[in-house]
């Protein structure tokens, strides 16, 4: 069973929710990221989603795309980012992690080399925001070679048919992007991720974890209760970008114990 | 051959696409579905031609530049004219259509990206036209450089919003204009400038620019009795060029010539011309194209002298065309650009955009070479009032 499943079916014993905090790879600097991931497990977090910088991050609301900048600035790289996760699993070799980015990078380096070094560095699953079903045939034949998991976004636009065909690929969880937005956008609406649920559920048979929109405790216990995990992002990335390079492992742990709390209550 | 292209999943060979975060792939599907639906209907059909006949002021005259000409002493250099269309080029022809779609699918708000400004104009002026709501994201580089469209835009009613993200020009726009679509996509029809993006969109931008070549065609028999011996056409996204380069794809013995902005230089790094340079195929903005970017796959920032050109890809067709090889790409620098406009303004008495001034800097420098009656058709994309600024700062010139 993959890192990801273990996870997930042990939360489901446990009749839990999946806590799911992203962070930018190099921000705000390539050393301080390992350690970050360490906080965040210490925190609390199930699985962690790292997110590789890209020059042009579209689906990105402000506090992303500034971490991008800084990561970018930092000599941050797709190799880099991969070196990380091989740093981080001398020390941790449970906690799932997920890289999320754009494909370009991935592009570039080139699919079978790509999941070739996740498989070998320890990373459980890829998801490529700009890379729907449709474009993903190759990506998701390398990436299921080397058991990578292919991890899809639905949205609340997505039809059913679409829901059908996503649940046929994916892999470790879907994540639904519980907004029409860009990440971190202010206009979460619960009853409208209530609503779309029945139709992911009646496809989808992996967990299914919610983000976008997610700002405080209060927001995730509400979305928590709503599916099998949240993914928080912007508000982590936020408290990232106001601790100074002292400080932000203490703050970000801070902030995610309070989320889990929240969560377990 | 039969060159059909492209195929129904929005394919050019290797290329095109749909590679959009998945909130939008509903939204590019209905469009596509509403395009199909429209494009062969007559009363679409009709209701386009009129506003490009009485609203645009088609057809647009191709004209001989004889003096022009006469001084290279080679190759005949024929212009067509659109720069004389309503609001000063070509890219109100596909904004026309793109707002004529958004008209039947019940959309009340547009949104736009723009670089020289050119894209931004001609969405706020059809906008107007059809009384619809428009907010155009414009690059803060290009905001600064293109200061004249931008009170234009303001005149029409549109809203302008400087980018300040990135590299500050029309990649950054682009990705602000895709934001602003993700956040209001139900009440939100995007009028994409160029024949780039997702499926459908470089299919239906170079449908509704193939007016230029169609009606070229009929022109040029009308003149002087043939077809050219090539066509030339500025490339930064590449609408104009494969509005005019599509009619003639099937017609032999008619060389295409896309001209790339080669800014200072392809061996200083510092342009716009992924084909000319050979650069690597990769995806941005909804289509794997060739683009610009580092060895880690980061986009690249560019350079040209023209906003309107100044982009890191460029449309999938015309990556299909150069690998086919069916058309060429070569890239001009800046100041050779700004000499072929120089030219145009002395010797024919027409003031070109910066765009349009490359793919007229190439015909200058082949003509010489070639015989008195052989014949290049350039297509002068648009006119450079919008240009005064940034052709004064370089002759050193204060307004």
């Amino acid at each position: 069973m993959s890192r990801i499943d273990t996870v997930f079916a042990k939360l489901q014993q446990q009749k839990r929710k999946a806590l799911i905090p992203f962070i930018t790879a190099g921000d705000p600097s390539q050393q301080l990221t390992v350690p970050l991931m360490h906080a965040l497990v210490q925190a609390g977090a199930d699985v962690i989603e790292l997110g590789v910088p890209f020059s042009d991050p579209m689906a990105d609301g402000p506090t992303i795309q500034r971490a991008s900048e800084r990561a970018l600035a930092n000599g941050m790289s797709l190799r880099g980012v991969l070196g990380m996760v091989a740093e981080f699993r001398k020390q941790d070799t449970a906690t799932p992690v997920v890289l999320m980015g754009y494909g370009n990078p991935i592009e570039a380096m080139g699919w079978e080399t790509f999941a070739q070094r996740c498989a070998e560095v320890g990373v459980d699953g890829a998801l490529t925001v700009d890379f729907p079903p449709e474009e993903s045939h190759e990506a998701f034949e390398h990436l299921q070679r080397h058991n990578i998991a292919p991890i899809f976004l639905l949205a609340p636009t997505t039809n059913e048919a679409r829901i059908a065909q996503v649940a046929k690929l994916a892999r470790g969880y879907v994540y639904y992007v519980s907004l029409k937005g860009v990440t971190g956008a202010g206009n979460l609406d619960l009853s409208a991720i209530e609503q779309k649920m029945p139709q992911l559920r009646k496809h989808i048979k992996l967990p299914i974890g919610v983000g976008f929109g997610i700002r405080d405790a209060a927001t995730a216990k509400a979305v928590s209760a709503l599916c099998d995990g949240v993914v928080v992002g912007s508000r982590i990335v936020q408290e990232v970008e106001k601790s100074g390079a002292q400080d932000v492992a203490a703050n970000v742990g801070k902030l995610v114990k309070e989320l889990r709390q929240a969560i377990d209550q | 051959m039969t060159y059909s292209y492209p195929d129904k999943d929005g394919h050019f060979g290797p290329f095109g696409g749909i590679y959009m975060a998945e909130t939008l792939i509903p939204a590019v599907e209905e469009l596509r579905d509403q395009y199909l639906r429209f494009r062969d209907d007559p009363e679409f059909k009709a209701e386009f031609e009129y506003e490009l006949k009485h609203y645009v002021g088609r057809p647009s005259p191709v004209y001989h530049a004889k003096r022009l000409s006469e001084q290279l002493g080679g190759a005949q250099i024929y212009l067509k004219r659109e720069d004389l269309n309503h609001t000063g080029a070509h890219k109100i022809n596909n904004a026309i259509g793109q707002a004529l779609l958004a008209k039947r699918m019940g959309k009340k708000r547009v949104i736009a990206e723009t670089g020289a400004g050119m894209h931004g104009v001609a969405t706020a002026t059809v906008a107007a036209r059809f009384g619809m709501e428009c907010v155009v994201y414009m690059g803060a580089e290009d905001v600064q450089r293109q200061a004249p469209n931008v009170f234009r835009m303001k005149l029409l009613g549109a809203t302008v919003v400087p980018v300040e993200s990135g590299s500050k020009t029309l990649k950054d726009a682009c990705n602000e204009a895709i934001r602003d679509w993700v956040t209001n996509v139900e009440s939100t029809f995007y009028i994409f400038g160029t024949a780039a993006g997702p499926h459908p969109y470089p299919m239906l931008v170079r449908d509704f620019q193939c007016v230029i070549g169609n009606e070229a065609k009929v022109q040029m028999h009308e003149m002087i009795g043939r077809q050219p011996d090539a066509v030339l056409a500025a490339v930064g996204g590449g609408s104009n060029a494969i509005g005019m380069f599509h009619p003639y794809i099937e017609v032999p013995n008619v060389q295409l010539i896309g001209v790339e902005a080669g800014g200072h230089g392809i061996a200083s790094g510092s342009h716009a011309a992924p084909l000319t340079a050979n650069a690597k195929v990769g995806v941005l903005h909804g289509n794997k194209v060739y683009l610009m970017q580092d060895e880690n796959g980061q986009i690249i920032e560019t350079h040209s002298i023209s906003a309107g050109l100044d982009y890191p890809g460029v449309g999938p067709e015309h990556c299909l065309l150069k690998d086919i090889g069916r058309a060429q790409y070569v890239a001009i620098n800046d100041d050779e650009a700004i000499a072929a406009f120089d030219a145009l303004c002395r010797y024919e008495g027409i003031i070109p955009a910066l765009e349009s001034s490359h793919a007229l800097a190439h015909a200058i420098k082949i003509a010489p070479g070639m015989g008195k009656d052989k014949v290049l058709l350039v297509n002068l994309s648009g006119r450079g009032d919008k240009d005064m600024n940034t052709v004064a700062k370089i002759k050193g010139i204060t307004l």
